[in-house]
């Protein structure tokens, strides 16, 4: 048992981990971090009426990625060696979130089912009938989603996933159905989703791994249809034949990592919602210090951050400690952050994610004069009816974005140094292209740093504040790691 | 309890001056007084009282408007007669006051203008202002007299004789003629001496913020101690005994090592030592107020309150030059001031007064405040390697002032603060 000793180690100087929760107006993220400031787990929901939720679902999200991720770390070497081994993991979180998912659903089946019994309409049972047979139709497509596609990998969350799949179904029950069934889902899914579900790491994971078992178990074999690239049909052949060796294995693990207490010393929370957070008052941090502090943490060399969120954009100047010397933020408008292009993503009837390679397709960016929300979507259709192409359009709307970013920057004294891009904003790629673009136009070479963590920028810095406060906070804890040694 | 007791007995002395002030304004018809309608930055409070007039400050019956939460509905009033969204909210609040009848700030009528005197002119809008007035009130005499900029940071000698020109040439004779009173040289050197002396203490009373804790507040407090000098009791002897009592009292905080008093009493602890460019905003001045004492930040200097008069480095009123040390008055308030030099008063402010951290208030209506206020953020930054904060408001339109979003910067701002210090006390 290689393991032994490290088991040992653990329970007699049991570990400590920081959490810092970052709720921000359109997702909640959690990130659990070690003593040595680093990034053990992260976790992201949507943000919803109930803060609480939010953030209590973000951290049990991040305590199980951490676990994942420990669980990872002791098959680190076959995890690189043998593609078996990573097609698997890639399978079990996705189907351990199917688990989750399938108690929420089973929850919001009930609701939905008690909604309309509540309503007073003439054909009340005929909308049940109709409501039933969606049930029907979306439980096994979301199961498929999960177990047999990539559901799991795409970032989206509960409510994303359960109403785009009703509504389209919605759609083929008629005009008369239309109303009813849409009101029973919008008054279901609010109290379901505000609700905190308690799930049990070891339960969902056995279960994940049963139904994987019985998945790998009924897989023919599979021929190259010429459909997937070779390193596809690699990995399905490896899993195939190795399957229960990989079970194996993680099964001599698994009750360790479950038993692994995730010890979180201390927390820090941050965002718009900081203030509503259940977090003694010591705890909550501004969101523009959190930025820059877990920013600068992961590339030190930073001296400006650009972080465009869901309802603000900030320019943030550090100095060589991580600590803030400025920051500009946008006071009046929402037409430089997230909002916007959420709202733009409705205009054209593409999801969030599609935006920014639609974009990318542009020929030419259509200058948007608008610098409102509201008003660019006016004129977004004036556009379209004057046979603009709908990437080009989209090209100027995502330049115009990032040109208020850049007024921001000039407002908070420029780009000096190293230019770190964050939040959420910066998955999207068109935006990531003009940023790169107008920053080098306006302040000549400067290293760019994006990391694919940049939604998580705010909950590592408020993570590291927890950590680094934690002798002066818990003055408790310092003396029992002291009785300890 | 003497403290408050003595705490109590300047801002008497303040309300009692004010409530005479507009009840002599009530009733200026049968007191036989002219009335002049003026402004706060390079006021001749001096010499509209040479001549027996009563001094009324549109700016400022807006303040108080907009602290009495009436702003909002007069702004409206004035929008609806066609004055645009960004016309400078004084006006909008003073047009719509006038509008609905011209009911000052403590409830009585306010008359209207003999005289509308414009003597700077550093504010394009003040200019706009009382022309829009004239048309209301065409008896009116308007007097405008053109204020030179300290472009090159000086004022010459020929800048004061232009200025003086005017005086003698267009001011003193129309005022002759509205009043039917002869000018008295003799007595605009008797209240200049008093200004001198109210200058002198009032200068003493914002230098006390030079100690820790700091017994005063100079910008939300700061906004209440430069009332008698800027609304036209500079020169009278109410004025004076008014800042004597005052420095009096502070220094019997000093004394006993109290903060400065806020709404909700004594400012418990001093954490943050702060210098503010700009003015407050009016509509939601206590709770803008509250933000800063709450985390225990004191201003210890403001930009706002030299904008009446900037007696800092040492200028005064001068009876023995009674026409030409108005004209100095007039060029020499902070807004007329270059950048560089406003950029040198602040720094030396921030540096005095041992400041922790630089914050501007930006006000969207304010041209005068706002041009430049970032660049002079910057340089200060740079120069000092000072914390500098930046927030947005308006002065008197509560449609402006997003109590969310300042506290949220504000908030940053303190966590900033609080972040260095910690890290400086490390270093050490």
């Amino acid at each position: 048992m290689p393991n032994a000793y490290l088991l040992t180690t653990n329970l007699k100087t049991m570990k400590k981990y920081y959490l810092g929760i970052d709720l921000g107006s359109t997702t909640s993220k959690a990130v659990i971090i070690n003593e040595q400031d680093e990034i053990v787990g992260r976790g992201i929901t949507n943000t919803r009426a109930n803060y609480k939720v939010a953030a209590d679902i973000a951290r049990e999200e991040a305590i199980y990625d951490a676990r994942f991720n420990l669980l990872q770390r002791r098959i680190d070497k076959s995890l690189v060696d043998k593609p078996e081994f990573k097609k698997y993991m890639k399978d079990l979180r996705s189907v351990f979130q199917y688990g989750q998912f399938k108690r929420r659903m089973e929850s919001l089946e009930k609701m939905l089912v008690a909604t309309v019994n509540e309503f007073a309409y003439d054909n009340k049972s005929a909308i049940l009938v109709k409501l039933k047979e969606i049930i029907e139709t979306i439980r096994p497509q979301i199961q498929n989603g999960f177990i047999n596609e990539d559901l799991g990998s795409k970032n989206q969350f509960f409510r994303d996933i359960v109403s785009e799949k009703y509504n389209i179904e919605v759609e083929k029950k008629g005009a008369e159905y239309y109303e009813p069934l849409m009101l029973a889902f919008d008054k279901s899914i609010t109290p379901i989703e505000n609700e905190m579900v308690q799930y049990n790491f070891r339960e969902l994971v056995l279960e994940a791994m049963k139904i994987l078992d019985t998945k790998y178990k009924g897989l023919a074999d599979q021929q190259e249809d010429g459909n997937h690239e070779d390193w596809y049909y690699a990995e399905l052949n490896a899993i195939k034949d190795n399957y229960q060796n990989v079970e194996f294995t993680l099964r001599e693990h698994i009750e360790d990592i479950v038993n692994e207490e995730i010890h979180i010393a201390k927390m820090v929370g941050t965002g718009y919602g900081r203030a509503l957070l259940p977090f003694p008052e010591d705890c909550i941090k501004s969101e523009i210090l959190c930025h820059a502090f877990g920013a600068h943490a992961v590339f030190p060399n930073t001296r400006t951050v650009l972080d465009i969120g869901g309802q603000d954009t900030k320019a943030i100047q550090v100095d060589s400690h991580g600590l803030v010397t400025s920051f500009h933020m946008n006071d009046r408008c929402a037409a430089g952050c997230g909002r916007y292009l959420g709202y733009i993503a409705d205009e054209f009837g593409l999801s969030l994610n599609e935006l920014g390679p639609e974009a990318n397709k542009a020929t030419k960016e259509t200058t948007i004069c608008s610098t409102c929300t509201v008003f660019a979507g006016a004129e977004v259709k004036e556009l379209l009816h004057n046979g603009e192409e709908r990437p080009n359009i989209l090209a100027g709307l995502h330049k115009a974005i990032v040109q208020r970013a850049m007024s921001l920057i000039a407002r908070s004294g420029g780009v000096r140094n190293e230019f770190t891009f964050t939040g959420g904003v910066a998955r999207n790629e068109a935006v990531l292209k003009y940023v790169k673009q107008m920053v080098t136009d306006s302040y000549g070479e400067v290293t760019m740093n994006i990391h694919t963590d940049s939604i998580f920028m705010g909950a590592l810095g408020g993570a590291m504040f927890a950590r680094r406060n934690i002798s002066a906070d818990l003055p408790t804890a310092k003396e029992k790691v002291k009785q300890e040694n | 309890m003497s403290q408050e007791a003595i705490k109590e007995k300047s801002m008497i002395l303040q309300k009692e001056m004010v409530e005479g002030l507009f009840n002599d304004l009530d009733h200026a018809k049968e007191l036989g007084k002219k009335v002049c309608y003026t402004f706060v930055p390079g006021n001749l409070s001096e010499l509209i009282r040479t001549f027996d007039m009563l001094p009324v400050y549109p700016e400022i019956n807006a303040l108080q408007s907009a602290m009495r939460k009436k702003s909002g509905g007069y702004i409206k009033e004035a929008e609806k007669n066609a004055h645009s969204e960004d016309v400078c909210t004084y006006v909008k609040c003073d047009v719509g006051m006038m509008m609905k009848g011209n009911i000052g700030p403590t409830g009585t009528k306010i008359p209207e203008p003999d005289v509308l005197l414009l003597s700077y002119t550093g504010c394009f809008t003040f200019m706009k202002w009382f022309e829009t007035l004239k048309r209301e009130y065409p008896n009116a005499k308007v007097i405008m007299v053109h204020t030179p900029y300290q472009e090159n940071a000086q004022m010459t000698p020929s800048m004061v004789e232009y200025m003086v020109k005017q005086f003698k040439e267009e001011v003193i004779p129309q005022m002759e003629e509205v009043t039917g009173i002869k000018y008295d040289e003799a007595k605009l050197k008797r209240m200049l001496a008093l200004s001198k002396e109210a200058e002198d203490w009032i200068t003493k009373i914002f230098d006390t913020t030079k100690h820790k804790p700091s017994p005063i507040d100079a910008y939300f407090a700061g906004v209440y101690y430069i009332g008698p000098i800027n609304i036209g009791f500079r020169g009278t002897p109410e004025a004076v005994e008014y800042y004597k009592e005052l420095y009096s009292e502070i220094q019997e905080r000093i004394r006993l090592g109290l903060g400065p008093i806020t709404p909700e009493g004594e400012m418990k602890e001093e954490k943050y030592r702060l210098v503010v460019e700009g003015p407050p905003n009016w509509t939601s001045f206590r709770e803008f107020w509250k933000i800063f004492y709450d985390m225990g930040a004191v201003i210890v200097a403001s930009s706002y309150t030299k904008v009446g008069g900037v007696y800092d480095l040492g200028w005064r009123h001068d009876p023995e030059r009674p026409l030409e040390s108005l004209a100095e008055y007039c060029m020499n308030c902070y807004t007329n001031l270059n950048i560089p030099q406003r950029i040198d008063l602040l720094s030396k402010c921030i540096t005095e007064y041992q400041a922790d951290g630089y914050v501007t208030n930006s006000i969207k209506s304010c041209n005068s405040f706002s041009a430049g206020q970032l660049g002079m953020m910057r340089e200060i930054e740079d120069r000092l390697e000072v914390p500098v904060g930046f927030i947005e408001s308006d002065l008197v339109d509560p449609r402006y002032f997003s109590y969310s979003n300042i506290k949220n910067r504000l908030e940053s701002y303190f966590q900033m603060l609080a972040q260095r210090k910690m890290m400086e006390k490390e270093a050490h």
